[in-house]
C-alpha cells in the first residue's frame, strides 16, 4: 500500500464512529449472564426431574439449543442478539442460531445441495477450531498425566 | 482519456419507474415509488431471487406504461444487480422478448446502465431501457450473512437498499411539458485507496467520487452551477468523506450535494450509515429526482452512481475494495 493510501486508510479509520463498545459490554454482560444463569436454572430442574449429574448439565444445554432454535425460526433471535451482541453469541445459543439462521436461508437449494452443503458455513469455523483444541488438549493431558 | 462526453443528440429519460420493498416504501419516499410489497417484500414469488427478478419487470413495466410503449419498441436493456451471474436481471427479462445486454458495476449499475442507453441511442438507436435493482435479502445471503443470523452491525456498515428503478431513454419525444435530457456522461476510473473494510463501503467508494467530480469540474464549470450533485450511496460515513476530499481540492460541494442512500432511509431506524446497493440510486432517480426535474423543481443535476467493487471472496483473501463512480449530467428541458 503506497502512503497515500496508507493516509487514507487511517483517516477513513480515525473518523469512523466506533460501536459503543461500553454500552455493548453491559448488555453483553446481562443478557449472556442471564442465559447462563437460565442456564444453570435448567440443570437444576433436570436434576430435580432425576437425571444424574452428567445427563443435566447436557440436557441445560439442548434446551437452551431447543430454544435458540426455536426463536431463530420465529424470526425473534436476531432481535435479541441485536441488542445482546456477544450476550447471544459467545454462550451455546450463537451456535445453535448460526446452523438454523444458515439452514432456514438455504433451504430454497434443497436438502442436499442448500441445507447440507451449507448448514455450516457459519459456525464450521468453530466445529473446526473446537475440536482441533479438543484434540490438542487431550494430547498434552494424556502426556502430562503419563509423565507425572 | 478522462473528460466528460457532451451527447451531440438530444437524448431524453422518456420515462422512469420504481418498485421497492417494506422498509423503502415507510421511508421518505416511499409515496413516490410506483409498485411496493408492504407485506414481506417477496413480490409474491418464494425466493428471494425471484422477488428480485419481479421488482426489475414490476418497474420496468410501469416506465414502459408511463412512457406509452410496449416492450416491442425497445431496442436494446441494459440491466444488471449485484448478484453472481446478475441473474435478478436475466431471470426477469428472459421472457421480454427485448434485445438484452448484462451490467455488473456493482451500485454504481443504475449509472452505468443510462450511460450505455443514452450512448446506444447517440449511435442510433430510437428507445433503449435502463433497470437495475437490489435486493436486501438476496444480497446479505450472497455477501454477509443469513438473514435470522443474530449478529450486530457496525455504525458505518450501510443497508442494501430493496428496490429496482427502471429508465427509458430515447430520442423521440412523447410527453409534452419538461423532460430529463440527458446532455453529458463521464464513466469513472476505478479507484483503490487501501479501504479493505466491508463495514465501511462510504470510505472505499468516496475517493472514487471525488476522482469523477474533481475530473468533470477540471474541464470548467462549478458545483453551483447545479441545483443538485447527488451521488449513488455513499451513505453518512462516504457523504463526509467525499466533502471533505472536494473541499481538500478546492471544491466546495457541500451546498448542492445530496445522496440517495441517505435521502432513501432519512429518518428511519436501524439504516446506520444508509442505504446502499443497485437498487437505492436506480430508485431515488426514478422517483424523486426525475420527478423534480420534470415539474420543474430541479434543472441541472449531476448523479454519479457509485459502486464498491469488491467481492468477500477477494477482501477474505486481503485484497481492498476498488471504488467507481460514473456521472450523468441531466437537465430539465421543454419538449
Amino acid at each position: 500500500m503506497n502512503a497515500d493510501n496508507k493516509t487514507y486508510a487511517r483517516y477513513a479509520e480515525k473518523r469512523a464512529k466506533k460501536s459503543p463498545v461500553l454500552q455493548n459490554c453491559i448488555r453483553a454482560f446481562t443478557v449472556g449472564g442471564a442465559i447462563c444463569s437460565v442456564g444453570h436454572a435448567l440443570r437444576t430442574l433436570w436434576s430435580a426431574a432425576g437425571l444424574s449429574e452428567d445427563n443435566s448439565g447436557m440436557m441445560a444445554s439442548v434446551t437452551l439449543i431447543f430454544a435458540a432454535v426455536l426463536l431463530t425460526g420465529f424470526g425473534r433471535f436476531d432481535e435479541i442478539a441485536k441488542y445482546a451482541g456477544a450476550g447471544t453469541l459467545v454462550p451455546i445459543t450463537g451456535f445453535a442460531n448460526a446452523v438454523a439462521a444458515t439452514a432456514i436461508e438455504s433451504r430454497s437449494e434443497g436438502l442436499v445441495a442448500g441445507v447440507g452443503a451449507k448448514l455450516f458455513t457459519v459456525a464450521g469455523p468453530v466445529i473446526v477450531y473446537g475440536v482441533s483444541a479438543g484434540a490438542i488438549y487431550g494430547a498434552v493431558y494424556f502426556v502430562l498425566t503419563k509423565l507425572f | 482519456m478522462r473528460k466528460p462526453f457532451k451527447l451531440k443528440n438530444k437524448v431524453y429519460i422518456a420515462a422512469s419507474a420504481s418498485a421497492a420493498g417494506r422498509d423503502e416504501a415507510a421511508g421518505p419516499l416511499g409515496d413516490l415509488f410506483d409498485v411496493t410489497d408492504t407485506a414481506d417484500n417477496r413480490f409474491g414469488e418464494d425466493t428471494w431471487e425471484k422477488a428480485e427478478s419481479a421488482m426489475q419487470r414490476l418497474a420496468l413495466d410501469a416506465a414502459l406504461r408511463r412512457a406509452g410503449i410496449g416492450a416491442e419498441e425497445i431496442d436494446a436493456l441494459f440491466a444488471g444487480d449485484l448478484l453472481d451471474q446478475c441473474v435478478s436481471s436475466n431471470y426477469a427479462h428472459a421472457e421480454s422478448g427485448i434485445p438484452y445486454l448484462g451490467l455488473y458495476g456493482a451500485c454504481s449499475t443504475a449509472a452505468e446502465g443510462m450511460i450505455l442507453a443514452s450512448l446506444a441511442c447517440e449511435a442510433g438507436l430510437g428507445t433503449c431501457a435502463a433497470v437495475t435493482s437490489s435486493h436486501f435479502c438476496s444480497a446479505e445471503r450472497q455477501f454477509r450473512f443469513p438473514l435470522e443470523y443474530g449478529g450486530q452491525r457496525t455504525p458505518t456498515s450501510q443497508w442494501t437498499v430493496t428496490a429496482a428503478g427502471a429508465f427509458i431513454i430515447s430520442r423521440e419525444r412523447r410527453a409534452g411539458g419538461v423532460l430529463p435530457r440527458v446532455t453529458e456522461i463521464m464513466p469513472g476510473r476505478i479507484v483503490d485507496r487501501g479501504i479493505s473494510d466491508l463495514s465501511n463501503m462510504g470510505a472505499a467508494m468516496a475517493p472514487a467520487a471525488a476522482d469523477t467530480l474533481l475530473g468533470y469540474f477540471e474541464s470548467g464549470g462549478e458545483p453551483r452551477d447545479f441545483d443538485l450533485i447527488v451521488t449513488g450511496d455513499l451513505g453518512r460515513e462516504g457523504s463526509d468523506i467525499l466533502r471533505d476530499l472536494c473541499a481538500a481540492s478546492g471544491l466546495d460541494i457541500a451546498p448542492r450535494h445530496a445522496d440517495c442512500g441517505l435521502m432513501i432511509f432519512d429518518g428511519c431506524s436501524d439504516k446506520h450509515a444508509g442505504g446502499s446497493g443497485c437498487g437505492c440510486s436506480a430508485a431515488v432517480m426514478a422517483s424523486d429526482v426525475l420527478k423534480n426535474v420534470r415539474n420543474g423543481t430541479l434543472c441541472n443535476v449531476l448523479f454519479v452512481g457509485t459502486g464498491a467493487l469488491m467481492s468477500p471472496l477477494t477482501v477474505n483473501q486481503g485484497a481492498s475494495i476498488p471504488g467507481i463512480a460514473h456521472l450523468v449530467h441531466i437537465t430539465g428541458e421543454e419538449v
